[in-house]
């Protein structure tokens, strides 16, 4: 993939960069490629959405940057680099320095990801103390509980100083999902992965959970990976973004442009599926078929079976094609179709 | 009481339930003061023959136990339930059951509402069996044609749950609540828990069957979208109470109601353009064993005055055939 990036971080270097990243899991049934060949980058300080449906590989995809993919799982190829240095070829020692303090990750159920019986003092601390090496010697619990408290004022957590030592049952989901993001938080991190923040979240936490990351990434200066299923999100909190399916990237590309003028036939058919406030006599089309199994791919555009302009030249891999600067696309007939669009209109 | 545009099939007044915590014996004999959860608080609406009324409103705000309880899968606390001109609130079992040909419901979770251990053939046509109207052999014809009408093979007759897709599985559920033929369905959140390329494909099918068989449907989702698109009225509850309804388009355009204004302020739009004037709440949804006095959202309520704190506000018509609950509304 060619390097696309937005305006504001037109002269800089990606902080992270994934190059042909292929993750595999040997199941009973074969050989599943959750991720096959994906290209990535993440530039400073940007929002970068990945947007997909369940299986498409978007989570694997991260769970891959930050080391967690586990057994009967591996990586089975390509490079992931963080600010130029191959995570693939780190230590245990330098992945437990790397993890929490430069790259955080935030999951989609903050009840089974947050320890139950640990107050929530006692699971901010532990990573502030194991990370922050500016805590000064002697006061080292005392300052890293300030720093907690902190923390959970800064995420919006009333009456931090009493609610520290609660338990995480102790709160709503809205709540927990916050003192999740304080955690991940807790090290200033340079890039956060925030995989479905919200998806458990009734729609007006949800405007505060995504405000709340939207303005810690302009406070703090971090890079964000929004992974998420829903385009509403991406459109109004990412200046990037991936769309996957089924263990690919399909298209890629600035935000706004991307959601105006998809490509793809998929996220074209991904965007006539989301019910409008604006206009609700613009009909829901639904995508005939369902998503393919991953496995034994190969040969053939994945979208194949369902999307209305294959042709049998379609029966091949098929590269990303560039459709702007920025915008890229995998598939062959994308100009043949934009052209076919412009005499319409 | 709100009128439907329609004959109503469906009249609910001042339906409350209650549920009563804290009734272990321990705590009897320790006499903790008994607690009630209200989860539906005396709500009044009517649903027109052939209407799709949609019920939005966060978690916890009684909109599952309202639909259940007019069902009488719950038992209500008090009011009333008038379903085709019979009173159903004090219907004798058998009676019920009899009238549950014509009143089904359709389950949010495609994997916790089907029995593991049956195939297709006997989920969708127990309630056939249960019913006790047509023979074994007539049981199947009928299962086959139903799951053909919702998109399933007559070769998935012998299988099982697990061997289906979250959607597929919805289609199973959606054929045994249609098997009897109702001409009411609750739609509890029927699609929450689908991917959203088979979410437009169970809305596509839950639309044309309604077509079909000239439907009326309750239907619940947290999704504004979603019930925007498939209804024809819409009401919004908060903390056991309707604070609004009113036609779909009224509504979405013109929304009264402070909670109305900030839930729909809050949905993520993809299109560009000019933003709805965001209506930002603060904190969280207050817990429904304890609700605020007054108006129960005077705690969220960034409009919020003296008179909210202490008076609660009724359902008050206002224009274009909406009601809404809210003392603003009055001083204006």
């Amino acid at each position: 993939m060619h390097s696309t990036r937005s305006s504001a971080t037109e002269m800089s270097e990606p902080l992270l960069s994934i190059r042909g990243l292929k993750t595999c899991f040997a199941t009973r049934a074969g050989m599943v490629t959750a991720v096959d060949g994906v290209d990535l980058d993440v530039y400073p300080g940007e929002c970068l959405g990945i947007v997909g449906e369940s299986g498409s590989g978007k989570s694997v995809t991260f769970a891959s940057v930050i080391g967690l993919v586990r057994s009967p799982g591996f990586i089975a190829g390509g490079s992931i680099a963080f600010e130029g240095v191959d995570l693939r070829t780190l230590s245990d020692e330098g992945w437990r320095s790397l993890r929490g303090r430069d790259i955080a990750m935030t999951m989609q159920d903050a009840l089974t990801a947050l320890n139950p019986a640990l107050t929530v003092a006692e699971q901010i601390e532990e990573v502030i103390l194991a990370h922050a090496n500016d805590l000064p010697r002697g006061g080292r619990r005392d300052a890293a509980r300030l720093r907690a408290v902190e923390m959970l004022r800064l995420v919006g957590i009333p009456a931090p100083e009493k609610r520290i030592d609660d338990y995480p049952h102790q709160f709503s989901g809205g709540m927990r999902q916050r003192i999740m993001i304080a955690i991940a938080l807790s090290c200033r991190p340079k890039l956060l992965i925030a995989d479905e923040p919200t998806t458990a979240l009734d729609v007006t936490i949800q405007a505060q959970v995504l405000d709340l990351i939207s303005d810690l990434r302009r406070e703090l200066g971090m890079s964000v990976a929004l992974i998420t299923h829903d385009l509403g999100v991406v459109a109004e909190h990412t200046d990037r973004v991936a769309v996957m399916y089924a263990g690919q990237i399909v298209e890629t590309g600035p935000t706004r442009e991307l959601i105006d003028r998809p490509r793809h036939p998929y996220t074209k058919g991904l965007i006539g599926l989301i019910p409008r406030l604006s206009d609700l006599d613009a009909p829901i089309r639904p995508i005939d078929g369902q998503v393919p199994e991953l496995i034994g791919l190969g040969g053939t555009c994945r979208f194949y079976d369902r999307c209305e302009f294959r042709t049998p030249r379609c029966r091949t891999d098929i590269p990303m094609e560039a459709v702007e600067p920025n915008h890229h696309a995998r598939c062959i007939r994308v100009n043949e179709i934009l052209r076919v669009e412009e005499v319409l209109q | 009481m709100i009128e439907a545009p329609t004959r109503p099939l469906l009249e609910v007044t001042n339906l409350a339930k209650t549920y009563h915590l804290n009734k272990s014996l321990m705590q009897r004999l320790s006499r903790q003061p008994i607690l009630d959860l209200k989860a539906v608080d005396r709500v009044s609406f009517s649903v027109g023959s052939g209407e799709t009324l949609g019920l939005i409103g966060e978690s916890g705000c009684g909109k599952s136990t309202l639909a259940r309880t007019v069902l009488r899968l719950h038992e209500p606390t008090s009011g009333s339930i008038v379903f085709d001109g019979i009173d159903i609130t004090k219907l004798p079992y058998r009676g019920m059951t009899a009238l549950r040909r014509r009143m089904q419901i359709i389950f949010q979770d495609p994997y916790a509402s089907l029995n593991p251990r049956k195939s297709v053939l006997d989920i969708v046509g127990l309630p056939m069996a249960i019913q006790g109207i047509a023979r074994r052999a007539d049981i199947r014809d009928r299962v086959v044609a139903m799951i053909e009408s919702v998109g399933l093979k007559s070769a998935h007759l012998g299988r099982f749950p697990h061997q289906f897709s979250g959607g597929q599985r919805q289609r199973i559920g959606i054929a045994r609540a249609l098997i009897l033929n109702p001409s009411f369905v609750v739609c509890d959140e029927p699609v929450s828990a689908l991917d959203v390329s088979v979410q437009a494909q169970i809305i596509a099918l839950l639309g044309s069957l309604k077509r079909e068989l000239g439907l009326t449907y309750l239907f619940i989702s947290h999704d504004i979208g979603v019930i925007g698109h498939v209804s024809d009225r819409i009401a919004v509850m908060y903390l056991g109470d309707i604070v609004e309804i009113g036609p779909t388009r009224e509504l979405l355009r013109a929304p009264k109601h402070p909670y109305t204004k900030a839930l729909l302020s809050a949905v993520p739009q993809i299109d560009a353009g000019p933003k709805r004037e965001r209506v930002k709440l603060t904190g969280d949804v207050p817990s429904p064993l304890s609700p605020p006095k007054g108006c129960k959202f005077h705690t969220r309520c960034p409009f919020a005055f003296d008179r909210c704190r202490v008076e609660t506000p009724v359902l008050r018509p206002q224009r274009a055939e909406s009601s809404a609950a809210c003392h603003l509304l009055e001083a204006s």
